[in-house]
């Protein structure tokens, strides 16, 4: 299966899981097109620049700098700052912390080298605080084996770990925006998701994973970070759901046509030598469900949306028009319905009904 | 959304143009708003970079941080700006008239207020978050600010607070105001750019809504309405320019980096003066002028205190505070809701999709009709409306009718299509009705289960007069130094 999958992505190494990726791993999980893509290892930024949908989805320097600036005044002098703030919101009598940053071994060392010491952690349960830095995780989605690299601190005392999570966005009086600390919430709940399975792998305890995970930011308007813990129970039981639902990746290519590929045939210089008409072909081979809400989180959503648009999909306005409209997914559908000049199917008389009642209703206020 | 909405969505896809889906103006409009569009440094929760402010379209202010994580200049905007809002706001305290309130004491109240307009919710937040980052500042001690800049981050923190009141109309968001007259044929995501959103409702010669939209979407031709600004511009125009200050902080550097602003805050300006000649086109509600009235008594209210030195507000809201602003808040949503209704047909009709509201012709009334003996014998007028609507109300309801204020009835009986009503209130005190308070047969009228007595339902007590069993009146908020010499970055 895994040489099926090097031929859907062609002659490039696996595209890693970056944050955005981790985060909307649970967005769409019905979308068989994502999961293919994904669980391919295939560049999806770089396919839908190919194709001429580019996502929308810059980063500005002054924000990555600022990241930068606040994770590097974290984790000074290795992680003081953090264990401060550790030692307040979980109140451990820790004085002294090791720490390991797993970014020292060679790339293709990380994984190894992260179950290593994960392994060795848990097996002799140190009395001494530990911080892994740059820990690289293995997590199975949609039955392939994607590589996380999280931007994240795992932190162990006595054989426990908690997962760390710093992000720049400011905690003001208590409060941040609820939109940003859901999104931390979900990627850190794939952390002590892959965590948990490493130890379940190495035959140790996975609850021994918190579902607390600390989220460290910025207070009020100054660099003074501030950890709080966010219990991710409900993100978990939701990413286990989703990924268990996630098509198994080996049905999904069963489906899809011999010879299929997204490869881009990179010249020497990298440079796609595939034309982006055929490559727009082979990815509408495979059957995608677009939402509004991939704008924000998948890298080929406006490939999609053009593809839904074309479709006539009432999926294009979101779930709730649909749930308004009575479930009915055509718009032409739903209009001819409405204005009668198209008669019911067997079992749509209700909605029918509806749809017509509202549309007689606007005429009459709008006469 | 509602049915009539979603189908609203579709036809404007077919159509290839947004849809009206009111059809009156649900919010106030002042004849003289003023516009605000702050931008915002990314990756920062609330540091200005720049701004575009002002009440005349055709002469802007535009103010510039040319370089944002430098604290005095971020205070120097504040200031700057505080000099082109403060006295705007204070001109409407001026001229004030007093209102006679029953069983108590008459007050003042100001003939008008002040209203601020921002492009989208995000812009909200923005200037609370400038309110909360500059109402603790102080003229003296270790960082002193110009006095103008507390009070302006007070109001600002009231505009904010006062935008979340639903019926408000003091601080309007441009998307929002739009995207309550007009359906689109994106998702509310998609809708969320006031450019896109302005494509569907407002093509240009020549254009459809969807190609607009799609042509809105590119920021190079429509910057983003902020306050975030295009990550590609930060990167490409923005960064250098503010990077070339910081080698040399000189005039040309910052005409440098206004010029920049310039390019991204224009566009905006102009589409937020088209959102208001479009929301100005449209006949306002009879209600607005209700909730606009409870705006000026809050202004007013607010003005006062600023006036008589009361504090800024404090950091958070205390238990009873809390409590006291989500049931008013709760109760204004309704109040809204209803009134919406009440003043528009095409809302009603949502009701009347859900069987909540009917509408029909009235074919026979008894005006004279009476009920009980004697002294107890009471007017209640009967009449009979034949309608198609599904009626879901059931006898002993009681309904109202946006066709009279202060009237209401009972449902009687409901039997295929045929509504019996006794009318309970709104025919004056005499023995038979007043003219015309009861409907007369032909004529066409809608009544409706929702009705609006949410304004005089008790309410939770002032906080000074917290009982208390419930811990007695809140401490008032004192700041402390802490606030004051709070830490910057
Ligand atoms: S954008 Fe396309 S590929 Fe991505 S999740 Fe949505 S439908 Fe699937």
């Amino acid at each position: 299966m895994n040489g099926r999958l090097d031929e859907l992505r062609g002659p490039v190494p696996s595209h890693p899981h970056d944050a955005r990726a981790i985060a909307a791993l649970a967005a769409n999980p019905g979308c068989a097109r994502r999961a293919l893509l994904d669980a391919a290892g295939v560049d999806k930024d770089r396919t839908a620049r190919h194709v001429g949908f580019p996502a929308p989805f810059g980063q500005s320097q002054f924000a990555i700098t600022r990241g930068n600036v606040f994770e590097a005044l974290v984790k000074e002098n290795g992680c003081a700052e953090l264990l401060r703030l550790l030692r307040e919101l979980l109140g451990l009598p820790v004085s002294e912390v090791g720490y390991q940053d797993v970014e020292n071994v060679g790339a293709h060392l990380r994984h190894s080298h992260t179950r290593a010491l994960i392994d060795r952690a848990a097996r002799e349960s140190e009395e001494t605080a530990v911080f892994y830095d740059h820990p690289l995780f293995s997590l199975e989605i949609a039955g392939h084996t994607s590589y996380l690299e999280p931007d994240v601190v795992a932190f162990q005392l006595g054989g426990r770990f908690h997962i760390v999570e710093i992000k720049s966005f400011g905690v003001i009086d208590g409060q941040a925006e609820p939109q940003k600390v859901a999104g931390a919430a979900r990627q850190a709940a794939v952390y002590v998701l892959a965590l948990r399975t490493l130890l379940a792998e190495l035959g140790h305890d996975p609850e021994r994973v918190s579902h607390d995970v600390v989220l460290v930011c910025p207070e009020n308007f100054a660099n003074r970070p501030t950890a709080t813990l966010v219990d991710v129970r409900k993100q978990l039981a939701v990413l286990r759901r989703q990924l268990a639902r996630m098509t198994r990746v080996d049905r999904l290519l069963e489906g899809i046509p011999e010879g299929l590929t997204f490869d881009l045939a990179p010249d020497r210089d990298g440079v796609p030598t595939r034309s982006a008409q055929e490559l727009a072909e082979a990815l509408c081979q495979v059957p995608a469900r677009y939402a509004p809400d991939c704008l924000s989180t998948c890298d080929m959503c406006m490939f999609c949306r053009d593809e839904a648009r074309g479709n006539g999909s009432t999926d294009l306005l979101g779930r709730q028009v649909r749930d308004e409209l009575g479930g009915v997914s055509g718009m032409a559908e739903a209009l001819g319905l409405a204005e009668g000049t198209l008669e019911p199917a067997e079992g749509q008389e209700e909605v029918a009904r509806l749809l017509r009642t509202a549309n007689l209703l606007r005429e009459e206020c709008l006469r | 959304m509602s049915a009539l909405t979603a189908l609203a969505q579709l036809r404007a896809i077919r159509d290839g143009i947004a849809q009206p889906i009111t059809t009156v103006r649900h919010c106030h409009l002042a004849p003289h708003p003023m516009v605000f569009i702050p931008l915002r440094l990314a990756g920062e929760a609330a540091a200005p970079m720049g701004a575009m402010v002002g009440t005349d379209p055709g002469h802007p202010r535009l103010l510039v941080v040319p370089q944002p994580r430098n604290r005095d200049l971020r205070f120097a905007f504040t200031a700057e700006l505080a000099e082109v809002v403060l006295p705007y706001i204070e001109g409407f305290g001026k001229t004030t008239e007093t209102i006679e309130k029953k069983g108590g004491e008459p007050y003042e109240r100001c003939l008008d207020a002040p209203q601020i307009l921002v492009p989208n919710p995000q812009a909200v937040t923005f200037v609370g978050l400038l309110g909360r980052s500059t109402r603790f500042r102080r003229v003296d001690g270790p960082y002193p600010v110009h006095p103008s800049v507390p009070l302006l981050g007070r109001w600002l923190t009231y505009f904010a607070d006062r935008s979340q009141h639903p019926g408000s109309s003091l601080l309007l968001t441009a998307t929002e105001a739009l995207g309550a007259h007009w359906a689109t044929g994106q998702s509310g995501l998609e809708d969320a750019n006031l450019a896109a959103l302005l494509g569907w409702i407002d093509p240009p010669e020549g254009m459809t809504g969807p190609g607009a939209a799609e042509e809105a979407e590119d920021p190079l031709l429509w910057p983003p309405a902020g306050p975030a600004t295009d990550p590609g511009f930060d990167n490409e125009v923005l960064g250098p320019a503010v990077r070339a200050y910081e080698e040399a902080p000189t005039e040309r550097a910052v005409e440098r980096v206004a010029q920049a602003l310039r390019t991204q805050l224009e566009p905006t300006w102009r589409l937020m003066w088209r959102s208001v000649e479009l929301l100005r086109a449209l006949p306002e509600g009879a209600r607005v002028k209700d909730r606009w009235d409870v705006d000026r008594g809050s202004f007013t209210r607010f003005l006062e205190r600023v006036t008589e030195g009361g504090p800024p507000q404090a950091r958070r809201d205390g238990a009873v505070g809390a409590a006291a602003r989500l049931a008013g808040l709760e109760r204004a949503r309704a109040s809204y809701d209803v009134q919406r209704a009440y003043d528009d047909p095409l809302v009603m009709a949502e009701y009347r999709l859900t069987g909540e509201a009917f509408a029909g012709t009235v074919t026979a009334a008894d005006p004279e009709h009476t009920e009980g003996e004697g002294r107890s014998r009471k007017l209640r007028p009967l009449i009979t409306v034949r309608t198609e609507d599904q009626v879901r109300l059931t006898p002993g309801a009681t309904v109202g009718s946006p066709d009279r204020r202060g009237h209401a009835a009972e449902i009687v009986e409901v039997v295929d299509g045929e509504v019996t009503l006794k009318i309970t209130k709104g025919m004056g005190r005499g023995r038979t009705p007043s003219p015309g308070s009861v409907p007369e047969p032909g004529e066409r009228v809608t009544y409706t289960s929702l009705t609006d007595d949410f304004q005089s339902s008790a309410a939770l007590p002032d906080p000074e007069l917290t009982p208390w069993t419930h811990g007695g009146p809140p401490q008032e908020y004192v700041p402390s130094d802490e606030d004051a010499q709070e830490e910057w970055s």
